[in-house]
């Protein structure tokens, strides 16, 4: 059933909503009974959790009798963006995901964050999909912030994600909507996966499969348990990151979640007028590639890639 | 005066990016003073070079206290003012959101890593900045409730109001919190308009910061003393919300006094042209924001006021 969240006027003719659907057992919902909200679409223009989302309602819809909890899928929190191929939201400065947990006293799109987090108070897990931008491409992964590991870890390693990433606390990263959903006690996990602006189907279902596992052992699905992969688990110290050292054109040497070797060749900055090569890009560490440059023209210091340091195993069995 | 590139940064295609600064006087690093850092901060840049001209007036005629330095940054961001674009023209970020900066990160922390090299470690910061919703202030000097803030020097600007903000995560990453982090006494003076000049509120701007270096002992400089500032708390502001979308007709301008029910603004049906709203004074006081575009979304705030307390 679709419902509205929260619906505010614009200038001229049209109401900016944000609209949920929510899914409830045929015998109807009661009370104490879980719910888990799948939402996306904060920024607009990460695309890959509409596919995720589709296949989540198809799926449902195909076997109701199998849903004894509630799910609730926010498709857009951004529907201006979205439909305006424009990452934050349209006429607003800041980014959508940096005013969290909003206020009734500010801009409009501050009002709106604070009516969203009304709405998923009582969720007993929220999974906040992600898709990096346009110009990086990303490995399926959970990125959990240090504070919440403990509660969050054991879900995030069944989300069927090739890779978790426990990262350390930024104040800036206090404003976005999963820090400040589980600072109020609602568990969020965030997945980011795939590039801006397009939809990667392989890992959407990769995805889904993740997001039904979560509902088994939630007890909201009674289907057959999808069988989920072994997330490599890794705090910020093995994480290495390679930016650009020129401004030219990016052309990769290596495919995206590829193992490089310290000293690799990871590819050239080129200035194509002239064929020269401004900066000739290698690995610093061994370890694998989760996210690679899509976007082929940067500046001095744009993200080339982030390699997941092969010395990662040895220190989680520290841990 | 001397001019130098603080910072240079290479394009694809397009002219280098050059961060120019100017320096006054030679000595103790004194003040620092930081205008444009977002493409549409006109205002901005146009007041920072009324400060260049002026400072380079007073230095030729040894108006200038010796054993002082200033420096001048006029534009951080004139790669994105080029092209009609507020933030980075990449990338879409914010250099105003990303200090102290990193010089080994992305590309607007590699900018904001090397101009906050070069305008630390001054005495006073001075900056002028746009507020991220689109409207008038009174002309005012902000600081951060950072626990280091001054607001007695804040008092020295000589404009009617200095307004302590306590920050939000999202303002842990612009220059005037650093600045107070890195034992800089930060402020932010704010004038009426950023993408259109306003001569008049350029003007006390450039007179606040000329007094405020006249009374710092850096500049020989005599003018009107100004006012005593009140010093007010942002959250204690009160905040008056659009009741509707529409065409936003402002009746109330920032410095108005207003008491409890007068009329502040109407709202216009778009297509139909009759007064869907009225927007009225929750409280007796001042105005001190208000939105000034023709248009206006629902819920989102239309006026500030400053409360009048009643003895």
């Amino acid at each position: 059933m679709i419902q509205e969240v929260v619906s505010v006027g614009l200038p001229v003719d049209e109401r900016w909503k944000i609209i949920k659907n929510r899914f409830e057992p045929e015998e109807g919902a009661h009370s104490g009974m879980k719910r888990i909200c799948v939402i996306t679409g904060t920024h607009g223009d990460e695309l890959e959790g509409q596919y995720v989302c589709y296949e989540l309602a198809r799926r449902i819809n195909a076997h109701p009798e199998l849903l004894h909890g509630i799910v609730d899928i926010y498709p857009a929190l951004n529907p201006l963006g979205i439909d305006s191929i424009t990452r934050s939201v349209p006429m607003f400065d800041l980014d959508m995901n940096r005013i969290f947990p909003g206020t009734n006293t500010g801009a409009t799109t501050e009002y709106v964050a604070a009516q969203i987090m009304q709405d998923m108070a009582s969720a007993d897990m929220t999974i906040d999909i992600h898709a990096s931008n346009i110009f990086l491409r990303e490995t399926p992964q959970v990125r959990v912030n240090e504070l919440s590991a403990d509660v969050l870890l054991p879900y995030a390693k069944l989300l069927n994600t090739d890779f978790v990433w426990v990262h350390s606390s930024a104040t800036v990263l206090e404003a976005t909507l999963a820090y400040s959903l589980n600072v109020t006690g609602v568990p969020c996990l965030v997945a980011e996966m795939g590039v801006g602006m397009r939809i990667t189907k392989d890992y959407g279902i990769q995805l889904v499969d993740g997001i039904f596992r979560i509902m088994c052992e939630m007890g909201i699905w009674s289907g057959e348990a999808p069988a989920v992969r072994e997330p490599i688990v890794s705090r910020d110290r093995h994480v290495s990151f390679i930016n650009a050292e020129a401004s030219g054109i990016f052309i990769p040497a290596i495919e995206h979640w590829t193992h490089v070797n310290e000293g690799d060749h990871i590819g050239d900055i080129v200035y194509p007028a002239t064929g020269e090569i401004l900066h000739n890009v290698k690995a610093e560490v061994s370890g694998r590639v989760f996210t690679l440059r899509e976007y082929p023209v940067v500046y001095s210091g744009s993200l080339i890639a982030r390699i997941l340091d092969d010395e990662y195993e040895e220190d989680i069995e520290n841990e | 005066m001397n001019k130098e590139t603080l910072f240079e940064l290479p394009s694809p295609y397009r002219d280098p990016l050059n961060i120019t600064g100017y320096r006054f006087g030679r000595g103790e690093k004194s003040v620092c003073i930081v205008g444009a850092m977002r493409g549409n901060e006109i205002q901005q840049l146009y007041i920072c070079s009324q400060l260049v001209h002026t400072l380079e007036r007073f230095e030729k005629r040894g108006l200038l206290v010796k054993g002082n330095e200033i420096l001048v940054v006029p534009s951080v961001n004139h790669y994105s003012m080029n092209i009609g674009k507020r933030f980075w023209a990449m990338d879409n970020s914010d250099i105003n959101r990303m200090y102290p900066g990193y010089d080994h990160g992305e590309t607007t922390q590699r900018i904001a890593a090397g101009i906050f090299e070069k305008v630390q470690g001054y005495r006073y910061g001075i900056q002028f900045p746009s507020f991220y919703m689109r409207g008038d202030f009174i002309p005012h000097v902000r600081m951060m409730d950072t626990g280091f803030q001054s607001t007695s020097l804040a008092n020295l600007f000589g404009l009617p109001y200095a307004l302590i903000r306590k920050p939000r995560p999202y303002d842990t990453g612009t220059l005037n919190y650093n600045w107070q982090i890195w034992d800089t006494n930060a402020f932010s003076v704010y004038t009426k308009e950023t993408d259109h000049i306003d001569e008049e509120s350029a003007r006390i701007a450039i007179v606040s910061v000329l007094r405020f270096l006249s009374r710092m002992g850096i500049l020989k400089y005599h003018c009107h003393s100004g006012y005593i500032a009140s010093i007010i708390q942002e959250d204690e502001l009160r905040s008056v919300q659009s009741p509707c979308g529409g065409i936003f007709m402002r009746i109330k301008h920032p410095g108005d006094e207003v008491s409890y029910g007068d009329e502040l603004a109407q709202i216009i049906h778009p297509l139909e042209g009759y007064v869907i709203n009225r927007v009225y004074a929750p409280c007796d006081g001042i105005v001190f924001f208000s939105h000034s575009a023709p248009l206006i979304n629902e819920q989102t705030t239309a006026f500030r006021i400053i409360r009048r307390l009643h003895g």
